[in-house]
């Protein structure tokens, strides 16, 4: 079992053990005392931990997140992390991230297209870890065009999700594209399928050359 | 890594007083900067902030108070407000419909020439109305209306509760009319000419699907054809089903009133048209006559073959 980073437990919930941090709830999810529970079927991050995959990830780093939705796995983020930086683009879900902003002093949310890394770079320090779920065609564009702000000792995480790229072709051929054109810019540490938690998508670490 | 005070840009504090949040959020929203930097640092060099954690706080409630802001300007949209306005409807309609069929199999337990629907829903609940305010003028002598309709309501509560659960359908059918006059009265504001060729509420409909005015005139006709029928296309580029031949346009007189075996060409020609009405209406917002008599044409020929 590798291990997680500090402010992250596994705890028991209703006789489970899952994956939990310490904040405050954000959508009702099963509570321990301090402690909420972080579902790895809503969270691809989180499947990444569930699934053993080594995120380098220690506690108490500066994250740039890109895809933040409604918040949910960005909330457990800043939980166990420091400055985290919430990128997100659609006005209906940020409405959302707002709420989960609110508690949280280190939770900085932006309203920005994360295509756009000039639109926000006045604002995102460099950072330790670049975690990346967005949904859109050209993820590895996005993580390129996002390098910028990432450390030289810092990690990429990133969850590609086959569908956006292409509904129609085999996820495998579009996992293998993506990972190639990272290759510009960064050097892939671990691949991993994130399945049983979520289909068609490959769960990636690098770090950037 | 650039020091902030060269040619790649300033950070967002540069010229905001630390006190004022508004011109923080503007900054935050209107800023750009090829690179980042070591902003806290730097904003403390600078004066911005006594310490790194209060640049923190500073940054949290200017994130905070210019994401909220976007918020509100994105979704306070004319185009987003028309969108909730459809959805709400088609909720209203489906709900009261649901709850009518509801009403009829339970008064039809009783009742022996209980009718069925929305119909017959309102039609008991007026019933109910005209036995409910004779009752309660006679016993209480109530003189407001509001005080007719509260008493009216519990009347209804004692003496039948298919009655008023009748009285539910006909008020939500009432909303669901309402709401969609209101749509008939917005969508021409919003996007003139997609309204003119669909009609208000097909048009709200796929500005919904596409999730704004914007999205919609960005979409190639061929996207519009199918908006509403994702998951027969996502069957078929799967390679398991034929293609779609179209989604909600199918609600069209132009799709619904052509013969089947010309309903597929009938709908690409409706669909090439609203792309046209939406970019037209996102780009100028001029109503353009013509659009609609060149789609006429179209689909009256269309119409035609089959005849031959």
């Amino acid at each position: 079992m590798t291990s997680l980073p500090a402010g992250v437990e596994r705890r028991e919930f209703d006789g489970r053990e899952s994956l939990a941090t310490r904040g405050e709830p954000v959508s009702g999810e099963p509570t321990d005392g301090d402690w909420r529970r972080w579902d790895p079927r809503r969270s691809k991050l989180g499947a990444m931990l569930e699934r053993g995959m080594e995120t380098g990830l220690a506690g108490d780093e500066t994250v740039l997140y890109l895809g933040a939705a409604a918040g949910t796995t960005v909330s457990h983020v800043a939980d166990f992390a420091g400055p985290t930086y919430a990128v997100e683009f659609a006005a209906r879900p940020a409405r959302d991230l707002l709420a989960v902003c609110g508690p949280r002093p280190n939770l900085f949310p932006l309203l920005k297209d994360a295509r756009k890394p000039e639109t926000y770079a006045h604002v995102v320090e460099p950072v330790d870890v670049v975690i990346q779920d967005v949904a859109t065609r050209g993820q590895a564009r996005v993580a390129l065009a996002n390098r910028r702000f990432l450390r030289e000792d810092g990690r990429l995480l990133l969850a590609v999700k086959a569908r956006s790229e292409d509904v129609a072709r085999d996820p495998d051929e579009v996992f293998d594209e993506v990972l190639e054109a990272l290759e510009e810019g960064f050097e892939v540490l671990e691949t991993r399928s994130l399945e049983p938690y979520h289909d068609d998508h490959l769960g990636v670490v690098a770090r950037p050359r | 890594m650039t020091d902030g005070t060269d040619d790649g840009g300033a950070g967002w504090f540069a010229d905001v007083d630390p006190g004022d949040v508004d011109a923080a959020a503007a900054a935050i929203v209107d800023g750009q900067a090829d690179d980042p930097a070591d902003w806290p640092r730097l904003a403390v060099e600078a004066g911005f902030a006594d310490s790194v954690d209060e640049y923190y706080d500073l940054l949290h409630d200017a994130t905070v108070a210019a994401s909220r802001r976007e918020v509100r300007e994105r979704e306070g949209a004319a185009d987003q407000q028309l969108v909730h306005a459809v959805r709400a409807m088609d909720d209203c309609e489906r709900v009261a419909n649901e709850l009518a069929e509801r009403v009829a199999e339970w008064a039809g337990s009783t009742i022996e020439d209980a009718g069925v629907g929305v119909t017959y829903a309102r039609q008991l609940a007026e019933e109910l109305d005209a036995g409910a305010d004779t009752d309660v003028d006679a016993d209480e002598g109530v003189d407001t209306d509001e005080g007719a309709d509260a008493d009216a309501d519990e009347a209804a509560d004692t003496r039948d509760p298919v009655v008023s659960l009748a009285r539910r359908v006909r008020d939500l059918d009432d909303e669901a009319a309402a709401l969609r006059a209101h749509v008939e009265r917005t969508a021409p504001e919003v996007a003139p000419n997609l309204s003119a060729l669909a009609g208000p509420v097909l048009a709200a409909r796929l500005i919904g699907l596409a999730g704004g005015l914007a999205q919609l005139a960005r979409k190639p006709s061929g996207t519009v054809q199918v908006l509403g029928a994702e998951e027969a296309l996502f069957a078929h580029l799967r390679g398991r089903a034929p293609s779609p031949k179209h989604g909600v346009i199918y609600t069209h007189e132009a799709v619904r009133g052509t013969h089947p075996d010309q309903r597929g060409s009938a709908a690409r020609a409706l669909a090439g048209k609203l792309a046209i009405a939406a970019r037209v209406d996102h780009y100028s917002g001029e109503l353009k006559p013509e659009l609609e008599a060149d789609l006429q044409d179209r689909i009256e020929r269309i119409q035609a073959r089959d005849a031959e």
